[in-house]
């Protein structure tokens, strides 16, 4: 089944085209890596299928329903989650209460003990269980980003989106990093991860898309997709990749 | 349970405190009740949001004038509700119009608000009925207005604790931190500030409406006087915004040191208005009761 239709999108910001004329479709369970170099439009991707922007032109079929220019928090309540590019916590909540707001307001909209359920489950799959009542002001670089993953799925969502999650991570971490979005594309939520560590686009994504300069140059399998000329090229334009 | 029980106890030995007290006294007594309802209803909508709502005397200085103008022609429950309906229609006008406004423009705005009020209402006043002031001419005590301020303070605070466990609590704590995670969890930022909003505005008007007999007479520049406003800002920001008590905390030395003030130094007045708002914006920004708690913190691990 379809679960997402990005159909023609674009987005201007004045006479930059930051996304242009994108198009794919997402079955439901899959996962898909997206690549692209710096600027390339990947994050305003994600923000137009989140709703943080609405596209200047073109639609998002989720679900069969076009949730193109819908507010945030109805396309959140459709059943689609996502990580920040720079992480956004709430600091002067606990743990629990971030990743309650999902559980409660989201997708499912659960409330009292279901809604405790779900978030504790969330905070344990990432790791964070045994602080659920610390404040997540006081949380470091790591775990704020644990704390993320952890709101975004307390939503429950059908479709997850991921902004760079694994960046920043040391060997170890990013290990097991890879192994929580394994366990969670096995758990059939359907993923978008946007992602400049290649091991891991390697490792999770047997499909993945390249955008360059807010276009998509290329989607498909992944070992074909990283071996393409075209991608080749916009990443040796690209001094951190060369 | 227990905290309820003291909470209860409290306030009914602040009941029957008028029999204790001089007429002076009292008067000072609904002063209190009046700016900690005030600030108590401030709180409920700006505590958690940290939206900074100037417009707190456009909603007390509409209650007042609704009573003005009904207290002949209606019976006193029913200009009441009179007030409440108003101050509730005004607010979801203002809300919905300010809402999506942020941080600074949110401030002036609401700041603009009294004062466009006040005009509205003097030259309808004027140009319409012809008059400017009014008098209240209302069978009440002051006894019987300090036990409806003390209600509407406590029905402040108990609204406040009890929204504080609601999903309304955690999505206004939550659009406070950071609206757009608020929005990606699912809540309708509009929606949710208009109702928290709303239900501020009306308390704040009902306290400018159960207060109003005490002026007998009234007039826009008296009623819409924005010194209200700002004490109230004042007063729940010293206390701490964002606790349950922490307005009363601040409003009750605040109306008292205001008070002294005012009549001490009615010129250079104001100047201490400004400065203690200064004052406690860059030293005390989560108020008095954080304060302490930073002090406790900080002299436990002295202690060690
Ligand atoms: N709100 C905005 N206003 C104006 N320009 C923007 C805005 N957001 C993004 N852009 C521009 O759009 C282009 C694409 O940015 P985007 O953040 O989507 O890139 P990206 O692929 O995520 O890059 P990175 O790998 O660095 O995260 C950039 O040129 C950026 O400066
Ligand atoms: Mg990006």
């Amino acid at each position: 089944m379809t679960l997402l239709h990005v159909d023609t999108v674009s987005r201007f910001f004045g006479g930059l085209k930051a996304v242009d004329q994108v198009s794919f479709e997402m079955e439901s369970g899959t996962i898909m890596g997206l690549l692209g170099p710096n600027g390339s439009g990947k994050t305003t991707l994600l923000n137009l299928i989140s709703g943080f922007l609405a596209p200047s032109s073109g639609k998002i079929i989720f679900n069969g329903r076009n949730l193109a220019g819908a507010r945030v928090d109805k396309i959140a309540r459709a059943g689609i989650a996502r990580t920040f590019q720079l992480v956004r916590i709430l600091p002067s909540l606990t743990l629990l209460e971030n990743v309650m707001l999902p559980a409660v307001f989201g997708h499912r909209a659960h409330w009292g003990k279901e809604a405790e359920r779900v978030a504790h489950a969330a905070l344990q799959k990432t790791g964070l269980g045994d602080r659920a009542n610390a404040s997540a002001g006081d949380l470091n670089y790591i775990d704020q980003k644990r704390l993320e993953l952890a709101r975004a799925l307390a939503a429950e969502p059908e479709l997850l989106l991921l902004d760079e999650w694994l960046a920043g991570l040391n060997p170890t971490e990013l290990q097991e990093g890879i192994r929580l979005i394994e366990s969670l594309s096995g758990s059939g939520i359907t993923i978008i991860m946007v992602e400049h560590i290649m091991e891991a686009v390697r490792a999770l994504c047997p499909r993945c898309a390249v955008m360059n300069a807010g276009r998509l140059i290329a989607d498909g399998e992944t070992s074909t997709v990283l071996s393409d000329k075209a991608v080749i090229a916009a990443y040796l334009g690209d001094a951190e990749y060369a | 349970m227990i905290r309820l029980a003291i909470a209860l106890l409290a306030l009914a030995a602040l009941a029957v405190l008028p029999r204790f007290v001089s007429e002076y006294e009292l008067g000072l007594l609904i002063g209190m009740a009046s700016y900690v309802a005030l600030a108590s209803a401030w709180a409920l909508f700006s505590g958690h949001t940290h939206y900074i709502s100037l417009a707190t005397v456009a909603f007390y200085g509409t209650g007042a004038y609704t009573v003005a103008v009904l207290n002949e022609s209606l019976p006193y429950p029913a200009v009441l509700l009179c007030a409440a309906l108003i101050g509730a229609a005004m607010a979801l006008l203002v809300g919905l119009s300010t809402l999506r406004l942020s941080g600074i423009y949110f401030v002036i705005f609401t700041f603009g608000l009294a004062e466009l009020v006040r005009q509205l209402i003097t030259w309808y006043e004027v140009s319409i009925t012809g008059t400017l002031g009014r008098y209240i001419f209302l069978d009440l005590t002051a006894r019987d207005i300090y036990w409806q301020m003390l209600a509407l303070a406590a029905i402040a605070i108990g609204l406040t604790a009890w929204i504080n466990r609601t999903r309304l609590g955690l999505a206004l704590r939550a659009i406070g931190d950071d609206e757009v995670v608020a929005a990606h969890s699912g809540i309708h930022l509009a929606r949710t500030k208009l109702v928290a909003f709303t239900i501020s505005a009306t308390l704040i008007t009902l306290v400018g409406a159960v207060g109003s007999p005490r002026w007998v007479y009234v007039e826009p520049l008296i009623v819409f006087n924005p010194t209200v406003s700002f004490l109230t800002v004042i007063m729940a920001l010293l206390g701490g915004a964002n606790r349950l008590w922490g307005p009363l905390v601040g409003a009750i030395p605040l109306f008292l040191l205001f008070e002294w003030l005012s009549v001490n130094f009615p010129d250079t007045y104001p100047i201490f208005l400004g400065l203690m708002f200064i004052a406690v914006v860059f030293v005390l920004p989560n108020g008095v009761l954080a304060g302490l708690d930073d002090l406790r913190a900080w002299l436990g691990r002295r202690g060690k």
